[in-house]
């Protein structure tokens, strides 16, 4: 399955603004944290999970899918509710907890939830799979169109929720896909210290499921495995598992000191950026050309810059509002 | 909401399984997902006939993956659907919290309300027939504790019909603890006084709501679940002695009756709180504080709770008996009370 024209810029358009997103929330986060780090300080408190590297599998996803179907995401879930069209300014309102966030700032950056466009994510790892799967369940009983798809990282597949969840939708034949960022460190602990397997798609086999493995990071490689997945659940078909290699530029969370890294292994993964990488595939294939790349650079930029302008300016709901929307 | 005067009686189980009938046949959001809800009919009743009547697609019998079933639960509710799920029994909550706790009970909160969980999570509870500590326990408390979802605990098969039938109706997740004791189950050795006249319609006990089941002037007891019929044992033997015990059945934790409850205190000005969860920490504190921290002079004694030692459950039926709470230890907690004031 290959990407139209208008489906690879869109691709890249996205992978620009979330990468930009992530540098201007990274910079804003350490206001306030400096000299001395705090994470209890600043316009952006808590814990700060980005996603840069991780773009290719949000977009190369999201692609096929469109408003009424449904993601599950992660503690690390920016790039992909920017690809799954999660309503920008009210999502960086609520990373920043101001009234006009998506939830009033109850939930925060590993809680944001759009109904609008189907989008989920927690902080839990592991646990987004079954609401994947009920929710997939769901339109299979009100015979209802959309397919349903789960992320998680590597780390994921080590849970019991991934063995429960994947078993559950094989047994039902449900329309959701499983697709694991394997960006190779759960935290701190190396994927090949803790995963019994070289590789999680492999374990797909154990539900009766197609287990597709994707290498490289590589977001057309991604877009046509994705497709074809989606594709299938759409057919009724049933899940199937999607691995994708990937990494992440930055530490687990901003504070991460990741000296567990080898040596020069963040240096090597500089040069492999995918965002560089596939504007070069564009440049080459004579989508873009220097001019309309600046003009779509600076398009994202601004949108960006416009939802945190927007996020700084809005207010905070009373600290008495934390009373509200326990029961509706 | 009114109801024809009914004369026909039903167990715990047999009216649980038909509010869920009811609410089925009315609305196709309705479904049900367990282990052993299918053609079983629930382990302990709660779904039996439903599957001749609705089929597997909206009875469906899971594998034994709780995380997968009830994670899949809050899933379906974000989604439109109106799920009924059941954990077997309260115990086996340790392998499925995460999707209780942290997903069905918070997803509406960290969308500032704009998901909706409108699932109802059916769980057994208690002991009193040596099935031992994974078995046996109440965890009233732990999941009353945890903000975000309704908790009831019927007492008897009318509040369980109409208990049930609002908790499938309402927008928010709700936890419905049934005890094993309750549920007619002949093999379990069931307390008579949980079968009673059911009206055939469909109505609903609001959840939220505590109901005097006795009234009495001189001790408040406070119980829910099967320490209900312990209390009205209790206070048929005080009533002997020339006292009047007034039982009060909370019927719900969340949100719990606290007005009811210092209602009847202010009347009787005695307190005592049967509850057969564990001791410390739980539902009988709460109560007990639910009065103090309003009006501690209302009081003509100092409360008394009678609930489970803080051990797990043993066995062995003298050392299992001896812990549980009964009708004779409310009974001596009054006469201790009435000695000691």
């Amino acid at each position: 399955m290959k990407p139209t024209a208008e489906q690879r810029l869109w691709m890249y358009r996205n992978m620009v603004l979330s990468r930009y997103l992530e540098t201007r929330i990274e910079s804003i986060y350490m206001e306030g944290k400096t000299p001395v780090f705090n994470m209890a300080n600043g316009p952006i408190p808590g814990e700060m999970h980005l996603s840069n590297g991780q773009e290719p599998c949000a977009v190369g996803v999201c692609a096929h899918l469109t408003a009424e179907d449904v993601v599950t995401a992660t503690h690390r879930p920016h790039h992909i509710a920017v690809a799954k069209g999660v309503e920008l300014d009210a999502m960086v309102a609520e990373i920043f907890g101001k009234a006009t966030g998506l939830s009033g700032g109850h939930g925060g950056h590993m809680h944001l939830f759009d109904a609008r466009v189907n989008f989920a994510c927690s902080g839990i790892v592991g646990q987004g799979l079954g609401p994947a799967v009920g929710a997939a369940l769901s339109r299979k009983l009100q015979g209802k169109s959309g397919v349903a798809v789960a992320f998680m990282g590597e780390g994921a597949a080590n849970q019991g929720a991934f063995h429960e969840s994947l078993n559950l939708a094989a047994v039902w034949k449900l329309p959701v896909v499983f697709v694991i960022e394997d960006n190779g460190w759960g935290i701190s602990v190396a994927k090949e210290a803790c995963t019994a397997v070289p590789n999680n798609h492999l374990r797909a086999a154990a539900y009766g499921m197609p287990g597709v493995h994707v290498p490289d990071n590589d977001v057309e490689g991604i877009f046509a495995a994705a497709g074809e997945a989606i594709a299938n659940a759409r057919k009724g078909l049933g899940p199937t598992l999607l691995e994708i290699e990937t990494f992440r530029l930055a530490g687990h969370f901003m504070g991460d000191s990741e000296d567990y890294r080898p040596a020069g292994e963040k240096e090597g993964l500089q040069q492999r950026d995918p965002i560089p990488r596939y504007r070069r595939q564009l440049l080459d294939a004579g989508l873009l050309d220097e001019n309309s790349d600046a003009a779509l650079v600076n398009e994202a930029q601004a949108r960006v810059e416009t939802a945190i302008r927007f996020a700084q300016n809005s207010e905070f709901l009373s600290p008495e509002a934390a009373l509200d929307v326990v029961f509706v | 909401m009114t109801t024809k005067k009914a004369t026909r009686k039903l167990t715990i189980a047999r009216a649980m399984a038909e509010a869920i009938a009811q609410e089925m046949r009315i609305d196709p959001r309705v479904f049900v997902m367990g282990e052993d809800i299918g053609p079983l009919g629930g382990v302990f009743g709660t779904t039996r006939g439903l599957i001749t009547e609705f089929g597997t697609e909206r009875v469906r019998d899971t594998p034994i993956s709780e995380t997968a079933f009830i994670g899949a639960a809050v899933g379906a509710a974000s989604d439109g659907m109106r799920p009924i799920v059941e954990l077997m029994f309260v115990d086996f909550f340790g392998v499925c919290m995460d999707a209780i706790y942290n997903l069905m009970a918070k997803n509406t909160y960290f969308s500032g309300g704009k998901v909706r969980v409108p699932m109802v999570l059916m769980t057994s509870t208690g002991g009193g027939y040596s099935d031992a500590g994974q078995h046996s326990q109440c965890l009233y408390g732990t999941f009353a504790h945890l903000p975000g979802m309704k908790v009831v605990v019927p007492s008897n098969a009318y509040d369980a019909k109409g208990l049930m039938t609002a908790a499938i109706r309402d927008d928010n997740p709700v936890v419905y603890m049934y005890h094993k004791s309750l549920q007619g189950m002949g093999w379990l050795g069931t307390e008579k006084g949980a079968t009673v006249a059911v009206p055939e319609e469909s109505y609903t006990v609001e959840i939220g709501k505590a109901a005097v089941v006795r009234k009495g002037n001189d001790v408040s007891l406070v119980s829910l679940g099967a320490g209900v019929h312990h209390c009205l044992r209790a206070a048929e033997v005080l009533q002997k002695e020339g006292f009047s015990a007034e039982v009060l059945d909370l019927r719900s934790l969340v949100p719990l009756d606290r007005e009811a409850v210092r209602a009847s205190v202010g009347r009787t000005g005695r307190l005592i709180v049967v509850d057969e969860d564990y001791h410390s920490y739980g539902v009988s504190g709460e109560i007990i504080a639910t009065v103090v921290e309003h009006n501690h002079t209302c009081l003509k004694a100092a409360p008394k709770r009678l609930a489970y030692p803080d051990i797990p459950i043993p066995f062995a039926r003298p050392m299992e008996q001896w812990a549980l709470p009964n009708a004779d230890k409310i009974v001596d907690a009054f006469r201790q009370m009435m000695l000691n004031q």
